[in-house]
């Protein structure tokens, strides 16, 4: 039971309350470039939700059964951004080859993910937070869900902008961070939602 | 290409937040204080300066396939070294920096400089390049830190001056700043993520009205110019 609870804490906590997008700021750079249509936005976004998950449970092994027997814990970040770098690249030749759909679907956006923060970030909360195993996977798929809900909601508003009457200088990125910060202020209503906290 | 040109190129013209709109994620996240800023910004030029010089050191050996890969290695390992030294010397400012001092290694400033200028690019250029637009980075870091902790709590500089810093005595990143505002003006709004996403969207705004502006004034002089000439 206590299990459950624990894996609904860190549910809750990575779509709404703690969104890596609004609080923690990883994943802003895909955030603001891929955010112009609502399709690419989707695209990205389930990418996003596919590589965090796969990236959680591949980096917690090479963490728990690799780096922390071997003495080599100072050298993660260089073994995660390795293993996040082949992982891109081995799902994309996979895709290629045996789901072709998806692959033209995900498109650019695949091998863009490798300098996503958010996906080395969760790699490292995982870490920092010392989750075990199925915690750690729920954390990065649940946190890829939360970026995918930003993304998309964001890319709707930016749809939206071009009706929007504002000064000329903010055309382009300024506006749509502008956007973001509003946005960032309404999921700040979510925060008393650390329910089990 | 000149030094002083480059100088201008890294701090205004082709600001690598500002311009080209690149690492984002951490000018927004660690902008709360002025310790945090100048922390960040002095980690980021060191190593954008050492990768610059490594990469462009290695650029004709290393086969162009696998140079995206070569490029993440060389700065994985600088981005190690700093974590591990500050993590040794500067415990507070690796404490409040927190996850985004890893978070370097996918910054895309310095893969952004590595691909499109150290790799094309000699070791004395691309030094002198890193050390540009790491000061281009940290100059406007700075001033968002200024600007939010100005605006949201009503202090300058805190973490390094006033009550507590090390001018009275204190640890380092242990002053609460010199008050400013009284405490009941500031909006604590900005120093939350919130104030993040605007104040860089203002600061963007502006550059490009800036940059715009004088662009239109060159443009009218060249235009009386040739005016002139015609006459």
């Amino acid at each position: 039971m206590k299990e459950l609870s624990t894996l609904i804490t860190i549910t809750i906590g990575a779509i709404l309350s703690n969104n890596f997008i609004f609080s923690q700021f990883l994943g802003c750079c895909p955030f603001m470039g891929v955010s112009k249509k609502i399709d690419t936005a989707t695209g990205m976004g389930f990418a996003v939700v596919f590589v965090m998950g796969l990236a959680s449970a591949i980096t917690w092994c090479v963490y728990n059964w690799i780096l922390l027997p071997l003495n080599l814990v100072y050298m993660q970040t260089v073994a995660f951004i390795l293993v996040i770098a082949s992982l891109v690249q081995f799902i994309e030749m996979f895709l290629q080859k045996s789901v072709p759909s998806l692959y033209t679907a995900l498109g650019v956006y695949l091998p863009l993910i490798t300098t996503n923060c958010a996906v080395l970030g969760v790699a490292l909360l995982n870490i920092q937070n010392s989750y075990n195993f199925i915690e750690a996977v729920v954390y990065g798929i649940t946190g890829g869900v939360g970026f995918l809900l930003a993304i998309v909601l964001l890319a709707s508003v930016r749809e939206q902008l071009v009706f929007a009457d504002y000064p000329k200088s903010f055309d382009g990125f300024p506006i749509a961070l502008v956007a973001a910060g509003l946005m960032a202020l309404a999921f700040m209503g979510f925060s008393g939602l650390d329910i089990f906290k | 290409m000149d030094f002083k040109s480059q100088f201008k190129e890294g701090l205004i013209t082709n600001n690598p937040v500002l311009v080209q709109l690149l690492g984002l994620c951490s000018v927004m996240a660690i902008s709360t204080s002025f310790f945090n800023g100048i922390g960040m910004g002095i980690a980021v030029t060191i190593i954008l300066t050492l990768s610059n010089i490594i990469i462009s050191a290695i650029r004709n050996i290393v086969p162009n396939k696998i140079r995206i890969a070569m490029f993440i290695v060389v700065i994985a390992g600088f981005v190690t070294m700093v974590d591990l030294l500050l993590q040794a010397f500067v415990p507070a400012l690796s404490e409040s920096l927190g996850v985004f001092i890893p978070l370097i290694v996918v910054n895309c400033i310095i893969l952004g400089r590595a691909e499109s200028f150290s790799y094309k690019n000699g070791v004395l250029a691309s030094a002198i390049d890193g050390i540009c637009q790491g000061i281009g980075y940290t100059a406007v870091l700075l001033v968002m830190c200024i600007i939010r902790e100005f605006l949201g709590a009503g202090t300058f500089g805190g973490g390094i001056l006033g009550s507590g810093g090390i001018f009275d005595g204190g640890a380092l990143g242990a002053g609460k700043g010199i008050t400013i505002l009284p405490e009941q003006y500031p909006m604590k709004l900005l120093t939350l993520p919130v104030g993040g996403f605007i104040v860089l969207g203002v600061l963007i705004a502006a550059m490009q009205w800036a940059l715009n502006r004088s662009k239109q004034k060159a443009e009218e002089a060249a235009k009386i110019e040739k005016e002139a000439v015609q006459v």
